[in-house]
């Protein structure tokens, strides 16, 4: 028998720490080699690690939510076989699929947290122990103390399943019919719930917090909402569509803004920046790497259509589509979800009338794309229905003035509403 | 005077003292009003005195079938009863037990009112006590004013007449007693007055002897009956008393007269509604009782009722529970009545004790159940103690074994109304019993090995 350590490898450039994000297996859990024994996250993306030999799992280094640096222990697993060395020989045991180690940090750094070794949480719910259910108008069956709490509690023990012989009702029962929100029946009208539950802000949920609260801090944001009649965008989507077969892609509104940004970007050079505070310098890029924001099941997540400015309207329909898709699935790399010079975010037919979106940083500028609505407007001397859409978009104030973003909308606005424009040269 | 009080409790039985007792211990303001002694009918004439005088005839009935034929290696001289000093014995018991109550009262701050009261609204009790006229105003009021034996028409109480509470005042035991009722109170008071010699008629109506319970449980108290020479005369009515004697209408539709020195009239209780100003309340009514719901509020806000007053099963443990329960919820908590089961218990000799459902009843709510019977005379410490007839019994579910009812009849057997009651109350199944080690030799034994025959387990039988 002997104990291997395996430790958290290099998952990325540059990258010294990463946060544990989930643990595959537990304390006493088999595991074989090339299974995924966690999931670490770095900046936005998450790298699976898989173990490099077969045993029981006998130790994990931390809590999810910890940062561990590159090159901690990460997981103690018992194999078989012969005495091992000492697990504190650098980098003996396993890193799995990771290149050699830049001499640069072949020291490894010290992790912020020291990992403590921690008996297994006990396992609170064994599986989902709710009995059957009774026949109707069978009485359930609970102890008097059961009875008692479950009218304090305000439950009907009617409704609660027992686990135990019998069907009796136990405590632990009641417990759980309360935690998943059972209904409480004996009396009409609402009550009041004391119900609370503590969740722990970890991984994407943390990324996010930190950066929008960094964002808010740091930067004032200056909003700014101007009205575009899409009316002529929205033919020229509905013809080009019209012309797609009927298994390819439609076309959505969001790559005719790409364009018309990347247009308008040519005049207006500041708004697609970095800027660095702490060392006071703005970065003005040639390239448009779009970054779209995207709703996943763990959150908001920034991909990035790279280099719109050398993509035409199908190429930039087709990358968005995949980046967004695979930010969804979870599947995106670090290198798509990072780099974006300017960001558009769209909630589509929620969009609502206007929002006022978070810059995200270290970028200058952010376009919000809000609901499209049939309005009337007043042409010619008469109303005509026109299809209306707000763009509600955010700037930092220290580096792009009022004047320039507003002649930045102003610009697109002209694109868009003349969409001939987006394809011509002038 | 005028008292201002959060809780008024009328009537100081178990019930009423119970919810006192428990309202003070709460904090809670209570005044509690009691016409005659504290402890009402259960302590001052009823399950205590009775059962001093049942232990007094059981030890006095012992020496003399010692004296008449010796057991156990065991003669006596034929004893004497001193009657005025077993009545002195009981009453001291009495005594101190209603001692005992007024100190818990105090010590958990209820101020209690010695005095008839008299609600004169459902906010206002007016007490007559020996030092004036006391008016409490109380924003809850609980109604605990008992039960009162029920008088026959033909048989009014008077002379010869009497109701369990004048029997239990009787200074000798009478020579020839008739018992008109053969329930569970007039058989308890008329085997110890056979066995304290008199010459004992039990005078029933209904086909058996206590005939709310099955005639299995029922038939070692006729048998015991029997042997101690009572006379029991089912189905049969009594009409009336005269000097000749108390005329009865037979099954056989003969009359009969019964020569009787006393006539104990126990055909049952009502509750007390009269004399304490009900008429003056707007309660709703169920029958003969107050109306109550699950948490015992009657239809008037800020009017409860516990007790005999609400109906069957009248009995003592009901009313405790139900006063506490009250005491509670005025305080602001979450309760209600719905106990798994009563326990009834019938200190005859021998004893029956019945919790939860009979099969029968179990049948009858769609129940398939199996049942266990183990005889006291398969039991060693049954034998031991010369108990061997009676029997211990269980009825569980088919399908899953929950206990449904458990019951026994057997010297002694009241003790194990416990072991019942918490069986059921848990929710217990036939296996909890017999995982459950008995001490052995005892008679809850018993309940282990009806158990393991009704699970086809048995293994002293």
């Amino acid at each position: 028998m002997a104990i291997r350590t395996i430790k958290l490898p290099d998952v990325g450039e540059g990258i010294a720490e990463a946060e544990l994000v989930e643990w595959a297996v537990a304390v006493g859990d088999d595991v074989a080699e090339d299974q995924v024994v966690a999931a670490v996250m770095t900046d936005k993306a998450t790298v699976e690690i898989p173990s490099s030999v077969t045993g029981k799992v006998v130790w994990l280094a931390c809590d999810i939510g910890t940062l561990l640096a590159v090159g901690s222990p990460l997981i103690r697993i018992e194999t078989e076989g012969e005495a091992e060395a000492p697990e504190n020989a650098a980098g003996k045991a396993a890193e799995p699929a990771s290149p050699p180690r830049p001499a640069a940090v072949a020291a490894p750094p010290v992790p912020r947290h020291i990992p403590t070794p921690k008996p297994a949480a006990p396992v609170a719910f064994a599986g989902p122990q709710v009995g059957l259910p009774r026949a109707p108008g069978e009485k359930p069956i609970a102890s008097p103390a059961v009875r008692r709490r479950a009218r304090e509690l305000g439950v009907d023990l009617v409704y609660v399943r027992g686990s135990g012989p019998a069907g009796r009702i136990g405590h632990d029962d009641l417990d759980r019919h309360v935690a998943g929100g059972g209904q409480p029946a004996l009396a009409a009208g609402p009550r009041p719930d004391l119900s609370r539950e503590v969740i722990k802000v970890v991984g994407l949920r943390r990324a996010i917090a930190r950066r929008m609260q960094e964002a808010k801090r740091r930067i004032p944001h200056f909003a700014y909402v101007e009205e575009v009649d899409v009316t002529a965008l929205e033919d020229l989507r509905a013809s080009l569509n019209a012309m797609r077969p009927a298994d390819r892609p439609k076309l959505t509104l969001l790559p005719f803004l790409i364009r018309a940004i990347v247009r308008a970007l040519r005049q207006f050079p500041q708004v697609n920046a970095h800027y660095d505070d702490e060392h006071e310098v703005i970065t003005r890029f040639g390239a448009a790497h779009v970054g779209i924001a995207t709703q996943t099941p763990g959150g908001l997540m920034v991909p990035v259509v790279r280099h719109c400015e050398a993509r035409d309207i199908w190429d930039a329909a087709a990358e968005m589509g995949r980046v967004t898709a695979a930010a969804r699935e979870g599947l995106a790399t670090r290198d798509e979800l990072t780099g974006s010079t300017i960001t558009i975010t769209s909630l589509g037919a929620l969009g609502g009338i206007v929002s006022t979106p978070v810059i995200n940083a270290p970028e200058v500028a952010i376009v919000g794309v809000n609901k499209i609505a049939v309005r009337p407007v007043f042409v010619d001397g008469a109303f005509v229905p026109r299809k209306i859409m707000n763009l509600s978009s955010s700037f930092d104030h220290r580096v792009v003035d009022g004047h320039d973003a507003a002649s930045f909308i102003q610009a697109l606005r002209r694109l868009i509403e003349t969409p001939a424009t987006l394809f011509m040269e002038v | 005077m005028l008292i201002d009080t959060r809780i008024v409790v009328l009537g100081g039985g178990p019930g009423g003292y119970v919810a006192a007792i428990r309202a003070g211990q709460l904090g809670l303001d209570c005044v509690l009003v009691e016409a005659d002694r504290l402890g009402g009918t259960c302590l001052n004439v009823g399950c205590i005195p009775s059962k001093a005088l049942i232990h007094a005839a059981d030890e006095f009935h012992r020496l003399a079938s010692y004296a008449r034929a010796p057991r156990h290696g065991i003669a006596a001289a034929a004893p004497t009863l001193d009657f005025a000093r077993t009545v002195e014995w009981k009453d001291a018991i009495v005594g101190r037990l209603n001692a005992g109550v007024a100190s818990l009262l105090k010590k958990a701050g209820v101020k209690t009112l010695r005095g008839h009261g008299r609600m004169t609204d459902g906010k206002t009790c007016v007490v007559d006590t020996d030092t004036g006229r006391v008016t409490v105003k109380a924003e809850h009021v609980i109604l605990a004013t008992g039960s009162e034996p029920i008088e026959l028409p033909a048989l009014p109480f008077g002379g010869k007449i009497v109701s369990s509470t004048q029997a239990l005042e009787l200074t000798e035991p009478p020579a020839r007693l008739a018992i008109v009722g053969g329930g569970y109170i007039g058989l308890e008071l008329g085997i110890a007055f056979a066995k304290l010699g008199s010459r004992v008629t039990v005078i029933e109506a209904a086909d058996r002897i206590l005939p709310q319970y099955d005639a299995d449980l029922t038939r070692p108290v006729v048998r015991r009956l029997d042997a101690l020479g009572a006379e029991v005369l089912t189905a049969t009515r009594a009409l009336g008393e005269s000097a000749a004697g108390l005329e009865v209408l037979c099954a056989d539709g003969t009359r009969r007269r019964i020569a009787a020195d006393r006539v104990l009239v126990t055909v049952g209780r009502r509750a007390r509604l009269k004399g304490w100003g009900l008429e003056g309340l707007d309660l709703a009514m169920d029958g003969g009782f107050v109306r109550v719901d699950e948490r015992c509020a009657t239809a008037m806000r800020g009017v409860w009722a516990i007790g005999d007053l609400t109906g069957e099963p009248m009995l003592a443990h009901r009313a405790m529970a139900q006063g506490e329960m009250v005491a509670e919820i005025i305080a602001g908590e979450r309760r209600a009545f719905h106990p798994a089961a009563i326990p009834a218990v019938c200190f005859t000799d021998p004893e029956i004790v019945s919790v939860g459902l009979s099969a029968e009843a179990a049948r009858a709510r769609g129940h398939e159940v199996i049942t266990g019977l183990f005889p006291l005379a398969a039991n060693g410490r049954a034998l031991t103690l010369a108990a061997e007839d009676g029997f211990t019994r269980v009825v569980a579910r088919a399908d899953n074994h929950l206990i449904l009812g458990i019951d026994a009849v057997g010297p002694g057997v009241s003790e194990l109304s416990a072991a019942f009651t918490l069986a059921l109350e848990m929710g217990a199944r036939l296996e909890d019993i017999t995982c459950t080690i008995h001490a052995h030799p005892t008679l809850g034994e018993t309940v282990a090995e009806a158990s393991y025959k009704a699970l086809g387990q048995a293994l002293h039988m």
